[in-house]
């Protein structure tokens, strides 16, 4: 057995230590929102906060998740209150939005990490989550757009 | 004179084998459907009345007041889910907060109304469905109205409708209130509908629908479908394309901890184990021995050189005026291209999946598919029962591009088969590998291009042969081929508008079969045609010494569309004026899905290689229903094409795919993705398309761009091909 912790909650888990964390995290745990694309962290679809940074879950043993704390995208806020979903939401970024878990769960840790990010530093942060549809403009202007949400929210 | 957007259209429904109905509004509720049960029909005549208001089969209200509105259209993120809700609000003045929405079921209730099946594709959602939508609206509000009136015992011509509310003077009924007497009444038949002046949505636009859902992983895709007892089966493919499975050793895979199965489909063997994990080690470790099959001899080398020396020779002819070879010879100059487009994988992020259950004599299937009844069919055909028993339930797709509708069903036919053979509860998920290597690619084509100037620099001949295989000539009962010449290998040459003035020229098709099965990719001939159309006409505009936009202008002086998106880019891109030093522009200009756009796109060369900086798009696509929805598929389909025109490729040997995933099938990220200025041509023309017709200028645009940056220019796709150190 294995214990989680995940999005706040204690879970126990038969799993073979390597199994990686996404699978356990949508198989056992069904927590679905957490997405398979391409299986060796080469499309960010995963992306899962570990102890508040971001790592792809499909080449994260589980073993490596026990006594941290795990958040996945249905864990970032409750009620879409995090600046970044509100920004999601005001420019209407998704297009199928199959990627945009691990886009979000990618901007959180950016967006903690630098709260005034530039170009650059969304660049740098993005670019290892792929977007299909193309939304990456809108990605890149909801960013900016949830920086000023979450200077305003500090500042009120 | 017939338009190009006429004839475009109608040779893609021609070839889509069209039956010709005008619009049908199906009056009667389709089984299953709605909150309730039962349907209100059925409710009624079992003497127990009505428990809901279904006056069509895309629309319920419910006494709760929640509006139910069903999509003959499935949402792969080009916004279906929120534009047809959009057209029946603006008819029936719901409250657009009461509105839920879903797919629908394989009924022929929902065929596209102009083809005779369910299906999402050729970028033609919104306009097929722009009368039909607003109707199932309008019908629905009249006989609310009419409920309304006899509920609060005022006439009906005092009552207007408002959010929900019929209303008179001082009085109000909701719509929920109303509608059990609404379900009693008789549909009206022809019901007017607003004029443009009145609209309230269409046209200006709403947030997204699906949004909410799709920012916190709630949205369900096919891949997170999860049921009690459900298994997963991952398969084992052949290595070579084509190849099937001849026996196989499972024993150590079914030593592997949580491997329940392994059995033998046509496509391969399916391990079947408790989840995913457990069934991916399992055929880590399968041993399958494989017939190669006709493909092991297959390879892109082999193809390139047969198809050049194919395209080489006149083709099946798809275009003819006059004599193109006398004409050449009197050319007083001749630009010739000969175009090289590979293999294309759609690379959705969801990888193909689809879960089915099948019990005694039915069978329930969960899957993103473009085609939800063809899927039926061919369950129904592999398990031996009536499609009736076959019930599909249409997730959200995790992208599609064409990828989701095979005649065939590939992915949900082999889901079947795992289900019939192993006799289990089974999501099959295939992995990215799986998903880059199992064909259904666009096609390869060869172009092969001559074009012969006049003394006044203008096209006098234009000679040009096409090799490639047909997606519509596939010896299947779906999508059959009537002729020799599969309209979407040609679409985009054979109606170019520049062929216009041209008063000779000579358009030939070769068809080649091969081993790999090929399909239908984001704006499909497009992809290829009018890279292949819009570089030769940049080259020939330099032959002659002009501008490329005007040179342009004067071909298609009779294409008005046309020429107002050109001249829209031109303008909003500061073509030819105020850029930074070392960048250069180019421009493409193509219709396709009866929308018209042009792409201004804005290089610079960084390290000896092409950096995109800026590209700038105006569409002509008629009526923007929803304008913010056309621009983030313009901004989306720009992406696709810098993808595809930079990088993309799938090369195979001794028939085996050479790529696996995206390591080795780069597709565009975040920090190369230049600035995009979209601009939509205020129109009240014809309405068109809008997930795809953005995508083919995009390519030509950027080749032309580095022409003008590098005087290179570049005949065969992938161009970073070219650019490699």
């Amino acid at each position: 057995m294995i214990n989680l912790n995940v999005n706040g909650k204690a879970f126990q888990v038969s799993a073979e230590p390597d199994m990686p964390l996404l699978w356990v995290l949508r198989d056992l745990l069904h927590l679905t929102g957490t997405k398979f694309g391409c299986g060796v962290a080469q499309c960010g679809a995963c992306t899962v906060h570990l102890n508040g940074e971001a790592v792809r879950s499909c080449i994260t043993p589980v073993s490596r998740a026990v006594g941290k704390r795990v958040v996945t995208i249905e864990g970032l806020s409750t009620d879409h209150l995090h600046p970044l979903q509100q920004a999601w939401l005001e420019l209407d970024v998704p297009q199928c939005g199959y990627c945009q878990s691990g886009q979000l769960m990618s901007a959180a840790v950016l967006l903690k990490e630098k709260p005034d990010p530039t170009d650059a530093d969304i660049d740098a942060a993005m670019s290892g989550n792929i977007c299909r549809c193309g939304t990456y403009p809108r990605i890149k202007k909801a960013i900016k757009e949830a920086a000023k949400l979450q200077k305003e929210n500090t500042h009120a | 004179m017939k338009t190009t957007t006429d004839k475009s259209r109608r040779e893609f429904l021609k070839s889509m084998a069209i039956l010709g109905s005008g619009l049908v509004i199906p009056f009667h509720i389709v089984k299953g459907m709605g909150r309730g049960a039962a349907a209100a029909g059925v409710a009624a005549a079992a003497g127990n009345g009505p428990s809901f208001f279904a006056p069509n089969a895309f629309l319920t209200i419910m006494p709760d007041n929640t509006i139910q509105i069903t999509l003959a259209h499935v949402e792969m993120g080009q916004g279906v889910w929120t534009t047809l809700p959009m057209l029946i609000a603006e008819e029936l003045d719901c409250d657009w907060k009461d509105i839920s929405v879903q797919h629908c079921p394989p009924d022929p209730a929902y065929n596209h109304t102009v083809m005779p099946l369910i299906i999402t594709g050729g970028s033609t959602t919104t306009w097929s469905e722009f009368d039909r939508y607003r109707k199932a609206g309008a019908t629905a509000r009249v006989m609310l109205t009419e409920a309304g009136a006899h509920k609060m015992g005022v006439p009906v011509s005092s009552c207007r409708t408002e959010n929900g509310y019929v209303i008179s003077g001082d009085k109000r009924v909701s719509y929920g209130e109303v509608a059990i007497d609404a379900a009693l009444l008789t549909p009206p038949k022809d019901v007017p509908l607003r004029k443009a002046g009145e609209w309230k949505y269409i046209g200006k636009g709403v947030k997204r629908l699906d949004t909410p859902e799709k920012v916190n992983g709630m949205a369900k895709f096919g891949m997170d479908v999860q049921y009690p007892g459900m298994l997963t089966a991952v398969v084992a493919h052949s290595p070579v394309m084509g190849g099937r499975p001849v026996s196989f050793d499972a024993s150590k895979a079914l030593r592997i901890a949580g491997v329940r199965k392994v059995v033998k489909i046509p496509s391969g063997v399916a391990v079947i184990a408790e989840h995913f994990w457990a069934a991916k080690k399992g055929r880590d470790v399968l041993k399958v021995t494989w017939t190669d099959g006709k493909g092991a001899s297959f390879g892109s080398v082999d193809q390139a050189k047969r198809y050049r020396e194919m395209a080489s020779t006149d083709g099946d002819e798809a275009a003819k005026k006059g004599d193109v070879v006398a004409a050449m010879g009197r050319a007083t100059k001749v630009v010739e291209g000969e175009f090289l487009f590979p293999y294309l994988a759609h690379a959705p992020m969801e990888p193909m999946n689809c879960t089915v259950k099948v019990t005694g004599g039915s069978c329930e299937i969960w899957t993103g598919t473009q085609m939800p009844a063809v899927d039926q069919a061919n369950a129904a055909e592999i398990l031996g029962i009536s499609k009736e028993n076959v019930k599909v339930n249409t997730m959200f797709l995790g992208g599609a591009f064409g990828r989701r509708a095979t005649p065939e069903s590939d992915f949900v036919s082999e889901a079947v088969e795992i289900a019939k053979a192993s006799k289990e509860f089974i999501k099959l998920v295939w992995t990215r590998e799986d998903d880059m290597k199992a064909g259904y690619y666009r096609p390869f084509f060869i172009h092969k291009v001559k074009v012969g100037l006049g003394a006044d620099g203008m096209p006098t001949a234009w000679h040009h042969n096409i090799a490639g295989q047909a997606i519509m000539d596939r010896e299947k009962k779906l999508f059959p081929l009537s002729g020799k010449i599969d309209g979407s290998s040609v679409e985009g040459v054979n109606d170019s508008p520049y062929l216009d003035s041209v008063p000779d020229h000579f358009v030939g098709l070769h068809s080649p079969k091969e081993v790999v099965p090929v399909l239908w990719y984001r704006s499909v001939g497009n992809t290829h045609t009018a890279y292949a159309m819009e570089v030769m006409i940049d080259a020939v505009a330099h032959a002659a010494g002009k501008d490329p936009i005007e040179y342009r202008r004067v071909l298609l002086k009779n294409h008005s569309r046309h020429l107002a998106a050109l001249n829209l880019a031109a303008e909003k891109a500061g073509w030819g004026k105020g850029l930074a030093e070392g960048h250069f522009q180019g421009i493409a200009v193509h219709e396709a899905f009866g929308s018209f756009v042009a792409q201004v796109v804005e290089v610079s060369i960084r390290n000896g290689k092409p950096v995109v900086h800026k590209v700038t798009c105006a569409i002509d696509c008629g009526l923007a229903v929803n304008p913010d929805g056309v621009v983030s598929q313009m901004e989306g389909g720009i992406v696709w094409g810098l993808t595809m025109a930079l990088y993309s490729e799938i090369l195979l040997d001794k028939g085996q795919v050479m790529h696996n995933n995206f390591y080795d099938y780069k597709v565009l990220r975040m920090f190369e993705t230049p600035v995009i200025d979209v601009h939509i041509v205020p129109s009240t023309e014809k309405m068109g398309g809008a997930g795809e017709p953005c995508v083919p200028p995009t390519a030509p645009a950027l080749a032309n761009a580095i022409f003008a940056a590098t005087g290179k220019r570049i005949f065969e796709l992938p161009i970073m091909k070219h650019f490699e150190v």
